[in-house]
């Protein structure tokens, strides 16, 4: 047993584990981080896998980082900035495209082009989205409450909720039932007529689900893309400056800052129980670590699956966790470019390719992307989230060169005869082609390749069946039932062991929201 | 008539949405586009190109030079090495300051003063019997801005190398386009940046020297609005803003010491005598009535306060320049004279002018804010004015960071 024992060991360095160590040391606590990797960030990581090109390997854009932890960890001074992504540019099959940018005025005029109606459409949605978000930020930023609890907490919490939602008018009131029960495809053709603004805007609830647009359920995430207009982080969905490892990296330095300690290399094989507490982790390498709280920052299984031998646990709690649906449904292509991509659609060197552009021209495209996934196939033409650092950072790759950074999805997890070698580079291939369509000097233009399959991400980021959300989004797994019913305040049922990843609420992405609350939880309850 | 700056033929096709505003006579560019989001970014991400012409510029020579401009500014000018440039105010026989700027000594016994408003008159007031000629220069030189971490890496193409290893508040001389200019580790942003100067025929060929070695490091234009916002982040004073300059001063409340402005630093009260001195050394003795601030207002405070009207917060994204109240309870204790919702640093800052015993860092007092038509006060911070202050604002260049450059590309 180590000599030097701690207040309290985070088990990962992934942003969450980060957060949570950083708020636990601000308050004077003694903490170790314990990461697997040579790398900390997790999914969160910038690596030079091409010398001279920087890849955000997994996770690609800031989306909701919350601000109230830019600020607690002051970030900018270690390094944070979120640089802008002004605009949505998708390519159509007909050779026409559908722009969004970031002139309000000019993404009008843009809609106008393809349907007056939805021109008008998009600014009434957007209204009402906004204020949505005002209404259901509040949930976000709570501990959730246990229903069936009676304690004086969870009550309150719930009367909190209930004032909150008697506060809302009819019409926002229908739009949030809509938005919880329907798909995302079915609430937006309420709305409007243009296919490929339908198609783009469903996207952003399918993301990292395993779910197709006209699934029950996908329409609530669009939500989220409001979520950011509201609470001080004004055009929230940015590109972390040097890649999505300056945000780790920046809270790792701001954890340091405040004394905690961060090994790498350092894979935890066990946390050590004893009469139903924890009292510290084992290392793959043997070495041993003591303290009487241990917090979690990996997925629900490798949280209570791996990590924790399972007759410690309640016989219905295993069995839940290994109910929690965490099916991986997205890959990632990293490229090295010579030159950047010239759009059929739009050709030359202009502001498109400074924000994202996605490869989603109708709904039944993205359906049928999912019906391959469905009977476990990957998409042969998936829907892609392409952003080219490079044009946003110039230090991303060398002058005059390119990256390019491409979420695609479908690839499930279990796909059919298993993932191997060969059938990873011929899902890259599929990416290649299909891009290749709207973009015919892409192949030629490509100078590295990078493919990431759930299978990679599995392996080698330690996400379970590569989930990038710690577990599905989905409205069952959402809240006090993240990820199950009881254990939704990052307690578990062992004393002393907390969990702070994106598998708790209000998970997924990089918001390091997960994080923050389980340290709050935590300096409020074992370390208080 | 305004008049426009040497760069006017190429700024002028390039400021789409005619956004202008004037800079002491000139024409200066508020924004390029409808918002100056973009330019902002470019000054903390990239770099951004600044026409900072309108400053006024002397010319101070002869064998007198080095006395003249210890006895007018609060700094030890004699401690001014070649080539070195000191930031300073300068302030009248009441301590009281006149005006801000950067000093460069030339040559042994010339320098180059540049400031806000016109100082001729004073500079000649003080030269009495002084064997020194002081020349207005303001129109032979036309300067640019060009601020951003990416800037070194700009002028290492665009200069062949002559400012790589230039360290903060130094000059070196090179070539741009083939025309020569002076490079001065300097700027108004409180990022990395360099001002280079050059005569006003030169001009257009500086801006697209500058504009062609800066197109793969995302260099862009920026206006005054970007670059409001960015002093303020940097905790930078604004003559006419921030404060009052001293001989223009109707009343004299409405005057400031370099104490009362946060540059005490500036005042050296040990060296030769200058203008100003006795009346700032008692004031030390007897410390400052008004300290300046930076105030951090705070996000939960604002969110409560626009929470009762049933939204979320609404704050300016353009920095604003007007007198605010300061209450510590329900005493007015000071006032803030600029502000801006920090994009970088998500917070809602201001800087400030409080009464000292106010004025401790880490105090909650109270700023007025307008909620949907109503005034209420949100809780703010007493904090440092430098808001942001990256290392690479004055670190020294590794001599072989331009060479690491090279070799990755």
């Amino acid at each position: 047993m180590s000599a030097s024992r701690y207040d309290a060991i985070i088990v990962g360095g992934g942003h969450n584990g980060l957060v949570t160590a950083a708020y636990l040391a601000m308050a004077g606590k003694k903490v170790l981080v314990l990461e697997k990797r040579h790398v900390l960030g997790g999914a969160a990581v910038t690596e030079e896998i091409n010398p001279g090109f920087k890849y955000s390997v997994c996770s690609y854009v800031v989306s909701l980082l919350r601000p109230e932890i830019i600020r607690d960890l002051e970030l900018p001074k270690h390094g944070l900035q979120i640089l802008p992504l002004e605009s949505t540019f998708t390519p159509l099959p007909n050779g026409d495209y559908l722009a969004r940018w970031g002139d309000h005025d000019q993404t009008r005029r843009e809609i106008y082009r393809h349907s007056p109606r939805d021109a008008d459409a998009y600014d009434d949605f957007g209204k009402l989205m906004y204020q949505l978000a005002v209404a259901v930020k509040p949930i976000l930023a709570m501990v959730p409450p246990d229903p069936t609890s009676m304690s004086p907490k969870d009550l309150m919490g719930f009367l909190r909720l209930g004032k909150h939602f008697r506060g809302l008018g009819h019409e926002q009131f229908h739009a949030l039932h809509k938005l919880m029960t329907m798909s995302s495809a079915d609430y937006l053709d309420e709305w409007f007529e243009t296919e490929a603004l339908k198609a783009t805007m469903s996207s952003s609830g399918i993301i990292g689900t395993f779910l197709g647009p006209r699934s029950p359920g996908t329409a609530y995430v669009l939500l989220h893309h409001y979520m950011g207009e509201i609470d001080g982080a004004m055009r929230a969905w940015g590109f972390a400056k040097g890649g999505t490892g300056s945000v780790s990296e920046s809270i790792a330095s701001a954890a340091r800052g405040h004394g905690a300690e961060i090994m790498t290399e350092a894979g935890v094989a066990e946390v050590t129980v004893k009469n139903g507490r924890t009292t510290g982790v084992v290392l793959d390498d043997g070495r041993e670590y003591s303290s009487s709280v241990v917090v979690s920052g990996l997925d629900p299984k490798r949280t209570f699956l791996d990590l924790v031998d399972a007759k410690e646990l309640p016989g219905d709690f295993v069995r839940d966790i290994e109910r929690f649906k965490i099916r991986g449904s997205s890959g990632k292509v990293n490229l090295s470019l010579s030159e950047l991509p010239n759009f059929t659609a739009k050709p030359g060197v202009g502001p498109l390719h400074k924000g994202a552009v996605s490869i989603s021209p109708s709904i039944d495209y993205l359906e049928r992307a999912y019906d391959e996934a469905k009977y476990g196939d990957f998409s042969s033409r998936p829907y892609m989230d392409i952003i080219m650092p490079s044009m946003i950072d110039a230090g991303m790759a060398p002058p005059g060169k390119h990256v390019m950074s491409i979420f695609v999805q479908y690839a499930p997890s279990d796909l059919r005869g298993g993932w191997n070698e060969t059938k990873r580079e011929a899902f890259g291939d599929a990416v290649v082609d299909t891009l290749a369509q709207y973009a015919p000097n892409l192949p030629d233009a490509i100078l590295h390749r990078q493919v990431l399959t759930p299978w990679d991400i599995d392996r080698d980021m330690g996400l379970t069946d590569g989930n990038i959300f710690h577990g599905e989004l989905s409205l069952h797994q959402l809240f006090c039932m993240r990820p199950t019913v009881g254990y939704a305040d990052y307690t578990t049922p062992l004393r002393g062991y907390y969990q702070a990843g994106s598998g708790t609420h209000p998970g997924g992405g990089i918001t390091g929201a997960s994080g923050r609350l389980a340290a709050l939880e935590i300096l409020k309850g074992a370390l208080r | 008539m305004l008049r426009t700056t040497p760069f006017h033929s190429r700024i002028a096709p390039l400021n789409l949405a005619q956004n202008w505003r004037r800079w002491s006579g000139y024409l200066a560019a508020s924004a390029y586009e409808f918002h100056h989001d973009r330019e902002y970014w470019a000054i903390r991400n990239s770099a951004a190109l600044i026409d900072v012409s309108p400053l006024f510029k002397y010319s101070i020579e002869g064998p007198d030079a080095e006395r003249l401009l210890d006895r007018v500014v609060t700094r030890d000018v004699t401690k001014c090495k070649l080539h070195q440039v000191f930031y300073t105010p300068w302030c009248d026989d009441d301590g009281k300051v006149m005006d801000d700027g950067t000093l460069t000594r030339l040559t042994p016994d010339s320098f180059r003063l540049t400031s806000a408003e016109p100082n001729l008159r004073w500079l000649h007031d003080n030269a009495l019997g002084m064997d020194v000629s002081i020349r207005d220069i303001s129109d032979d030189l036309a300067a640019l801005a060009l601020q951003g971490p990416n800037a070194r890496r700009i002028l290492h193409d665009a200069a062949k190398g002559a400012a790589d290893e230039l360290r903060f508040f130094r000059l070196a001389k090179g070539e741009i386009a083939g025309v020569p200019v002076e490079i001065t580790r300097t700027g108004y942003t409180g990022d990395l940046g360099y001002e280079i100067w050059t005569e006003p025929a030169n001009a257009e060929a500086l801006w697209d020297g500058l504009m062609e070695s800066g197109e793969s490091h995302r260099i862009l234009p920026a206006g005054m609005l970007a670059l409001d916002v960015a002093r303020v982040e940097a905790g930078l004073v604004l003559i006419g803003v921030d404060y009052v300059p001293a001989h223009q001063a109707v009343i004299e409340g409405r005057k400031s010491s370099p104490y009362e402005l946060g540059l005490g630093w500036t005042v050296k009260l040990d060296g030769a005598w200058f203008v100003g001195r006795d009346a700032l050394r008692a004031e030390k003795e007897r410390g400052p009535e008004w300290e300046f601030r930076g105030l951090d207002v705070s996000w939960d405070s604002l969110e409560v306060l626009y929470g009762k009207v049933g939204l979320p917060p609404q704050l300016p994204s353009e920095g604003w320049r007007t007198s605010v109240p300061i209450y510590s309870g329900d005493t007015q204790v000071g006032y803030a004279t600029s502000g801006c919702w920090s994009p970088l640093l998500k917070k809602y800052i201001a800087l400030a002018h409080i009464q000292s015993r106010y004025a401790k860092i880490g105090t909650d007092l109270r700023m007025e804010v307008t909620v949907e038509h109503y005034r209420k006060k949100a809780v703010a911070r007493v904090v440092d004015t430098q808001f942001f202050n990256p290392e690479r604002k004055r670190n020294n260049p590794e001599p072989s960071a331009a060479v690491k450059a090279e070799a990755s590309a």
